[in-house]
């Protein structure tokens, strides 16, 4: 009776065995990658705003302070997006007639807020909450990178779990000054080893790891 | 008999032959692979065949309906969180072990009888072990994550928790299917090539030589096949005890009264191997009439397999006791109520009806009248398996619904979706099982050929290899 394989089937399989264990670990090996990429986090990727706000002419450039427009950061969980008359202090004087604050005006006269695209947004099972970071001194830049230098907003970090649990297992590596959190740029002016450590013990930081503190 | 077998095998042989006579070389293996290749499949066949495959279709309907509502469509709820799945998965985990004893622990102690059941005890083991998995699964009520169970580095920076049973039961479980899988296809290969050789249509030759993966029976291929063999057997069998050791650790690490006992990783590997036994005579009693193989899996085996069954039972029967003498003994009020409740309180009709199973009935297998019948056999080996069943539903259930808080206790019982998806496991254990017997040769020929020739050797033949050696 004839073969039924030809010969070469054997090097055919046996490079297929290795070829087949190669390729199932580049698969993981790539989705792995592929979650942890900004294609997936939006991490550094800016997004279309019905007004091109932006943090870098009125944050850097006017040296506004965050909470003039994110009022209620210090005091609920909600940071807060600024109302069209909080920008209309300003723009009801200058650039007013500028075509591309025409939303801004629009929004005023008929007193419909503006539509922001939302860039940082964890699941609605997690709870946060930025008065505690805010008071146990985490800056807005540990959290949302140089806000200062964003024409348009983006997202600094992926708020996956495990990000937000690398700050708490270890805040020492983190906290700074209650003076300085809403300082961009700012650096520590001792080794932060000593200062995180002595901070932590003034504002009496707890490493907050129950899965309750989180998932409500 | 064949003439001219040696001394020592006529010992052995007084009872019952392993192989009945008159059979050669070509004969067996024209016996085994004909089932296959050409015979017609009997009408039993195909009447078994459909009735696991409606129930796989009904299990496929609940599986559905479960995505879509979630687990609330099972009778569980608090107190009772352990329904179904659980005693589902504990009791067919169970019945793979019969398998592996068979396959393992009997080849490395040279037990000649396992020869003609291995192949079919060990596919038993796979799918056994197939609709085990299926319940853990389908019991996280999302099963699109049930990979969150396996350590890899995820972003959610956590670990399962290595501290609870439950995970070293994905282990336990994980590498049991992955040994019985590897050693069930390592034994296959000479049979499968076989199949090759013999297969007259095209297409049949093409998949079994795949499968076969270029066995050519070359005294190198014999040589690594019987290494490999051997190893896989040494690997499997610490898998006999180790497995069900960890699934009664799900309950036995736990301190619920009942549950919290040093017995129970032996009584349940006792209880595993006993309800596994009960199964492969469950399946083969009939298999071996359908197809007249009443020459390879003789009464002998059926017999060796009764005797097994008894012994692991009467282990299994200590265990009731001990669990009622240490409830007793311990004079702890939770373990005396919660052994009075299984005794007396609403489960009450369940626990006899499995004492009656587990205890009463396989006293007869103490009588070699009701070893050879192969009728009341089978009856028996039904009623095993009802009885493991019932014992796992005792064990989760009445544990649960009367613990230590009266005022939160509460009934359990399995609805219409539970049901429907414990017998659309047996519908995919049987649709399996089938298939397997229409396209994989069921008795290992190989060895059985091997198995011949050591009982057909004569004196002279011995004395001539051992000048030799
Ligand atoms: C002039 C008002 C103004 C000031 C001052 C300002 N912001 Fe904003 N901020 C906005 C507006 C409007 C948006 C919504 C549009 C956008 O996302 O770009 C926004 C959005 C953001 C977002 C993204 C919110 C989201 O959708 O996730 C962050 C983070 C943020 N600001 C941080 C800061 C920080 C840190 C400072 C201080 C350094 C600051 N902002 C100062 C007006 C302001
Ligand atoms: C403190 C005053 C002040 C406030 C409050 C303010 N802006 Fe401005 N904005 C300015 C000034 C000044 C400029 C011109 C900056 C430059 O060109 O350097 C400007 C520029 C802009 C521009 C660019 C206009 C163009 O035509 O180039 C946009 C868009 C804008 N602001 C949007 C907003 C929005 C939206 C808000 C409310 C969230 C806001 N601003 C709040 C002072 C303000
Ligand atoms: C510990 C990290 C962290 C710090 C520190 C932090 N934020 Fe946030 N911020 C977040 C997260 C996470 C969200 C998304 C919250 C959500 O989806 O509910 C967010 C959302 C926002 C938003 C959108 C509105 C909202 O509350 O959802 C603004 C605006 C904002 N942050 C501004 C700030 C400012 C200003 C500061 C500094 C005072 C700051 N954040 C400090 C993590 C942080
Ligand atoms: C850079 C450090 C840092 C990061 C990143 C961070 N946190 Fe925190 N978080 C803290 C500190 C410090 C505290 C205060 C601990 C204490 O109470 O002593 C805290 C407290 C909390 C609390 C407690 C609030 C309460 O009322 O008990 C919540 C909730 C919380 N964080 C959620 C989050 C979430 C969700 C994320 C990720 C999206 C996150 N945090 C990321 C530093 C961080
Ligand atoms: C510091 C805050 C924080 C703590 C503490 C925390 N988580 Fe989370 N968790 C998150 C955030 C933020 C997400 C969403 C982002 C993500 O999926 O990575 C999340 C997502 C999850 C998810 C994914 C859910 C889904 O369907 O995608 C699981 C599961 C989870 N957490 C479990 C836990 C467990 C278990 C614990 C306790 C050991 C825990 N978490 C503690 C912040 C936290």
């Amino acid at each position: 009776m004839a073969q039924v394989f030809h010969r070469s089937l054997n090097s055919i399989s046996r490079f297929g065995i290795v070829g087949g264990a190669i390729l199932a670990a580049g698969v993981a090996l790539g989705l792995a990658a592929a979650y942890r990429s900004s294609l997936v986090t939006q991490v550094n990727i800016s997004r279309a705003q019905p007004v091109p706000f932006s943090h870098k002419h009125h944050v850097n450039g006017l040296g506004l302070d965050c909470r003039y427009c994110h009022t209620s950061v210090e005091s609920s969980p909600f940071a807060g997006i600024p109302p069209t008359q909080i920008c209309m202090n300003c723009h009801s004087q200058i650039w007013s007639d500028s075509p591309m604050l025409e939303p801004v005006r629009k929004s005023f006269r008929t007193g419909e807020p503006l539509h922001w695209t939302r860039i940082n947004d964890v699941p609605d099972f997690v709870y946060f909450n930025h008065s505690i970071h805010v008071h146990k001194g985490i800056g807005c830049e540990t959290c949302h990178g140089r806000v200062d230098r964003m024409p348009l907003t983006w997202k600094a970090n992926p708020l996956y779990m495990k990000w937000c649990l690398a700050c708490h297992r270890a805040p020492e590596e983190y906290v700074r000054p209650r003076e300085e959190v809403f300082t961009m740029g700012w650096k520590p002016a001792e080794d932060q080893d000593l200062l995180g450590a002595r901070l932590v013990k003034e504002y009496h930081i707890q490493k907050l790891t129950h899965c309750s503190v989180c998932h409500r | 008999m064949v003439v001219g077998k040696s001394e020592s095998f006529t010992a052995t042989l007084q009872e019952a032959p392993l192989i009945e006579p008159g059979h050669s070389y070509a004969s067996m293996t024209e016996k085994i692979s004909d089932i296959v290749l050409t015979k017609p499949h009997p009408r039993s066949w195909a009447i078994v065949f459909l009735t696991g495959l409606s129930l796989l279709m009904l299990m496929l309907y609940a599986v559905l309906y479960l995505f879509i509502r979630g687990i609330g469509i099972w009778g569980i709820n608090v107190p009772v969180g352990w329904g179904f799945a659980i005693i589902n998965l504990v009791w067919w985990i169970g019945i793979g072990h019969a398998g592996t004893l068979i396959s393992a622990i009997l080849l490395l102690l040279h037990q000649d009888w396992r020869t003609s059941i291995n192949r079919f005890a060990e596919a038993m083991t796979l799918f056994a072990v197939a609709c085990a998995g299926l319940f853990p699964i389908l019991h996280t009520g999302r099963p699109w994550l049930v990979y969150y169970l396996i350590p890899y580095p995820d972003t959610l920076g956590l670990w399962p928790q290595f501290r609870s049973p439950l995970v070293w039961d994905v282990f336990a479980i994980s590498t049991y299917a992955s040994v019985s899988l590897l050693f069930w296809y390592v034994g296959l290969l000479p049979d499968l090539a076989t199949m090759r050789d013999r297969a007259k249509n095209r297409f049949a030759r093409v998949i079994y030589g795949l499968f076969a993966l270029g066995w050519r029976g070359s005294a190198r291929h014999w040589h690594r096949h019987q290494v490999a063999s051997l190893l896989l057997a040494g690997l499997a069998t610490p898998l006999v005890v180790s497995v069900h050791t960890v699934v009664s650790w799900d309950f036995a690490m736990s301190i619920i009264p009942g549950w919290h006992a040093t017995i129970f990783p032996p009584y349940f590997v006792a209880g595993a191997i006993y309800a596994g036994f009960a199964m492969v005579m469950t399946l083969v009693i009939p298999i071996r009439h359908w197809y007249g193989l009443q020459d390879f899996i003789t009464i002998r085996h059926i017999e060796n397999m009764a005797k097994i069954t008894l012994a692991t039972g009467l282990i299994v029967c200590y265990g009731y006791l001990m669990e009622a003498f240490m409830a007793w003994y311990s004079a702890n009020p939770y373990e005396q109520f919660m052994m009075h409740n299984r005794q007396f309180g609403p489960y009450a009709p369940v626990y006899w009806t499995l004492i009656f199973c587990n205890g009463v009935v396989i006293q007869a297998l103490w009588f070699k009248k009701v070893r050879t019948n192969v009728k009341i056999l089978f009856g028996i080996s039904l009623i095993v398996g009802v009885g493991m069943w019932l014992e796992r539903y005792i064990i989760v259930v009445t544990s649960l619904h009367r613990d230590f808080l009266p005022s939160s206790w509460g009934m359990y019982a399995g609805t219409f979706w539970d049901y429907a998806t414990f017998l659309g496991s047996i519908g995919l254990f049987l649709t399996l099982l089938m298939l397997f017997v229409r396209f994989v040769p069921m008795i290992s020929g190989f060895e059985l050929r091997e198995l011949w020739w050591k009982l057909n050797r004569s004196a002279k033949d011995e004395a001539s290899d051992k000048a030799a050696a």
